[in-house]
């Protein structure tokens, strides 16, 4: 084939533009695509707290058996050996059950933190830790807002432990353990668009038993987890200051820069080096 | 015809008087019973035995990390810090190679050997924390490539700049081995290693406080800004240069018979016009500082333990010493100089470990303190580098004059 200037320049506006625009429409075909990932919803208002999720959940990942029951007001948080734990509070309505486990971020903080993609979000929605690509840094645990990444700290071949939404499981057809042996049906499993429209269902239909607010809806710019309850999150011993942005944007703005230092950076250099030179043959006449 | 025969032959024997020369170098030179001697030898063994214990039992075996604060000395110290303080190697490189600054060419083989040890062993040392070392190559081979992660780009910078400053320390060896041509060639490219190695240093001085920015919560507020990049940029210049005054003031008594006459007497001068850029670079952090302070509004933190924590740091480790290094230089004092840059070194490490380590989840229920074990591991780190510092200062033309052949204008 022959290439003449014309056909030549358009080919390469032809690159330019699908590069410029490329990122920007496969970004926006992913944002709707990610806010419509599998999800799961949690009402603390019909968990009775009888641990069933965390029994499942053990013999689910083949962790030990949970040994602990729960108590009031004692906050008993997720580690290597357990991926979601359920507490109990003392509240204004009277104790109140809740569990906690990974939020699943659909921007996850984690996840833009590996540099070895080991921590991957799925297109399905569930934010998984792969062994064959993780070094063990750690850097997704200084990143994660909820603390949701332990470290096996006591083995030689330590793993991140943290819920993976039963990803295995869900991939044969499966729902996640502890949704399945859930007896109060409080929590559920499935597409995000639809879990938010129950949850504001239950909330217009039922004003008296629940506090106005689904906690995952924005938090973190918004989370695969989300939660129902009759009092306010702050009484559940949630974090109140997690930002409702996405935590990976907070980086992104360094990020921007490096391109323009790398190219900036050496041009400037070298100028400043081509202007200075005669400094440095007149030092020399000064010193001898 | 004939030379082409003769040629392997002689190779052979120069490779046999390479080898001689070597086994020679590699043996001790100068007093085996030094203090530093006595006391670093034992405690690089009980390190070592520490880091067969953690690479067998676990990091928590050894360590006093927990699930909240993942990481802690060795990397708030060792990595975090020890970079900070290797920043004097693309200050001092810009002001000879793009400044052509002629008066500190002397200092500039010691600082960037300095510099190139500081990395090779603190990120070394980033390999004592990784709880999957084995895949360590994995972001810089293959396709897991997480691009969008500040730590990949430190990675893959400090790798980088490793080499960079390797090539700009080459000449030296090149000296040291008697090989003409490699010097020639080596240092022809001195210029382009340097751009590149001020831009690389540029950007992960900055990006190890970009690795905190998603930690927004977990730093205490008077830490934590959108600013740290730029601030621990700053900082590094001033912390590279102190280090440069206080270590050149130590080398100057312990390898005093290496150095000439004549750099001797540049010294004081030296360090009378290193202290001019460390005044003026902790005037801006200062002033940034203040700033950021002013619009973080944490006006009501001040009045907590954290607060006169942060004032501690702020006046008593940055302000004081700026002020010292302005008196020194205007009264050209060198003894309140080195005092600065003691107290700016402490600074640094506090200010490090303030936004890694002691800031870090501050509100947690357990607090993270390092062990005795954490110590020993981070100063058996530092030790070995001291040792082979020592080593290569005893061989190659660092402190002393190059040999007469190597001697051209540049």
């Amino acid at each position: 084939m022959k290439i003449d200037r014309r056909n030549f320049f358009r080919a390469i506006g032809a690159t330019g533009v699908s590069l410029a625009l490329g990122d920007q429409i496969s970004a926006a075909s992913k944002n709707e695509e990610s806010t419509d990932v599998f999800a799961i919803l949690y009402d603390s208002t019909r968990c009775v707290g009888c641990q069933s999720c965390e029994y499942a959940c053990a013999e689910a990942h083949n962790l030990p058996e949970p040994s602990e029951s729960i108590e009031a007001d004692i906050m008993r948080l997720t580690n290597e050996n357990r991926r979601t734990v359920v507490n109990a509070f003392n509240t204004s309505k009277g104790e109140i059950t809740i569990k906690h486990q990974c939020m699943h971020c659909l921007e996850p903080a984690c996840v833009s933190a590996c540099l070895t993609q080991a921590m991957y979000k799925t297109p399905e929605g569930p934010v998984i830790w792969r062994a064959d690509k993780c070094m063990g840094c750690r850097y997704c645990m200084i990143s994660c807002p909820f603390d949701a990444p332990k470290f096996e700290f006591h083995s030689p071949n330590p793993k991140i432990v943290k819920c993976d939404m039963c990803y295995q499981r869900t991939q044969q057809g499966l729902i996640p353990a502890c949704v399945e042996n859930c007896p109060a049906e409080a929590i559920l499993y499935g597409k995000r668009s639809e879990l938010l429209r129950d949850a504001r269902k239950r909330i217009v239909e039922s004003p008296e038993l629940y506090n106005d607010y689904i906690y995952g809806e924005n938090e973190a710019g918004g989370t695969g987890f989300l939660y129902l309850a009759s009092v306010p999150f702050e009484e559940l011993g949630f974090r109140t200051n997690i930002q409702k942005s996405s935590y990976p944007a907070l980086s992104k703005s360094f990020l921007y820069s490096v391109p323009f230092v790398f190219v900036l950076w050496p041009t400037l250099l070298l100028g400043i080096h081509e202007a200075t030179k005669n400094n440095h043959t007149k030092n020399i006449d000064e010193d001898e | 015809m004939n030379s082409t025969a003769t040629y392997p032959i002689e190779k052979e024997k120069g490779s046999k008087k390479i080898w001689k020369f070597l086994l020679a170098e590699f043996k001790p030179k100068g007093k085996i019973l030094t203090p530093f001697n006595i006391i670093s030898v034992p405690v690089i063994l009980v390190g070592l035995v520490i880091i067969v214990i953690r690479f067998w039992k676990g990091i928590g075996t050894v360590t006093n990390l927990t699930q909240e604060v993942p990481w802690g000395l060795w990397i708030g110290f060792d990595v975090v810090t020890g970079v900070a303080f290797a920043g004097g190697a693309y200050v001092i490189t810009f002001m000879v190679y793009i400044l052509n600054m002629h008066k500190y060419k002397s200092i500039v083989r010691v600082t960037v050997l300095n510099g190139f040890l500081a990395y090779v062993f603190y990120a070394g040392a980033l390999l004592l924390d990784l709880g999957r070392p084995w895949n360590v190559i994995n972001p810089i081979i293959g396709n897991n490539f997480g691009t969008s992660s500040v730590l990949f780009l430190v990675a893959w910078h400090f790798l980088l700049y490793m080499i960079a400053q390797l090539i700009e320390f080459s000449p030296a060896i090149a000296e040291w081995l008697g090989a003409r041509r490699a010097r020639k060639i080596l240092s022809g490219m001195t210029l382009a290693a340097v751009i590149f190695g001020i831009t690389l240093s540029t950007l992960h001085q900055s990006g190890l406080g970009a690795l905190y920015l998603m930690a927004k919560e977990k730093i205490h507020p008077l830490w934590y800004s959108e600013f740290i990049p730029v601030m621990f940029f700053v900082s590094s210049i001033f912390a590279g240069l102190s280090m440069v005054i206080f270590e050149g003031s130590i080398s100057h008594k312990v390898f005093f018979d290496q150095i000439s006459d004549k750099n001797h007497h540049a010294h004081k001068k030296i360090v009378i016009g290193l202290s001019k850029i460390c005044a003026a670079t902790m005037f801006a952090y200062f002033f940034l500082q203040v700033l950021i302070f002013v619009h973080g509004q944490h006006y009501n933190l001040l009045n907590t333990p954290m607060g006169y924590w942060y004032l501690t740091e702020i006046i008593g480790f940055v302000f004081v010493p700026m002020l010292l290094f302005v008196l020194g230089y205007k009264r050209n004092n060198v003894l309140a100089v080195k005092i600065a840059s003691i107290a700016t070194i402490l600074g640094i490490i506090l200010n490090r470990l303030n936004v890694t380590v002691i800031g870090f989840r501050w509100d947690a229920a357990t607090q993270y303190y390092p062990t005795w074990m954490e110590i020993v591991v981070t100063l058996t780190v530092i030790f070995t580098e001291i040792w082979i510092f020592r080593w290569v200062i005893n061989r190659m033309p660092v402190l002393r004059e190059s040999p007469e052949w190597a001697k051209d204008n540049h």
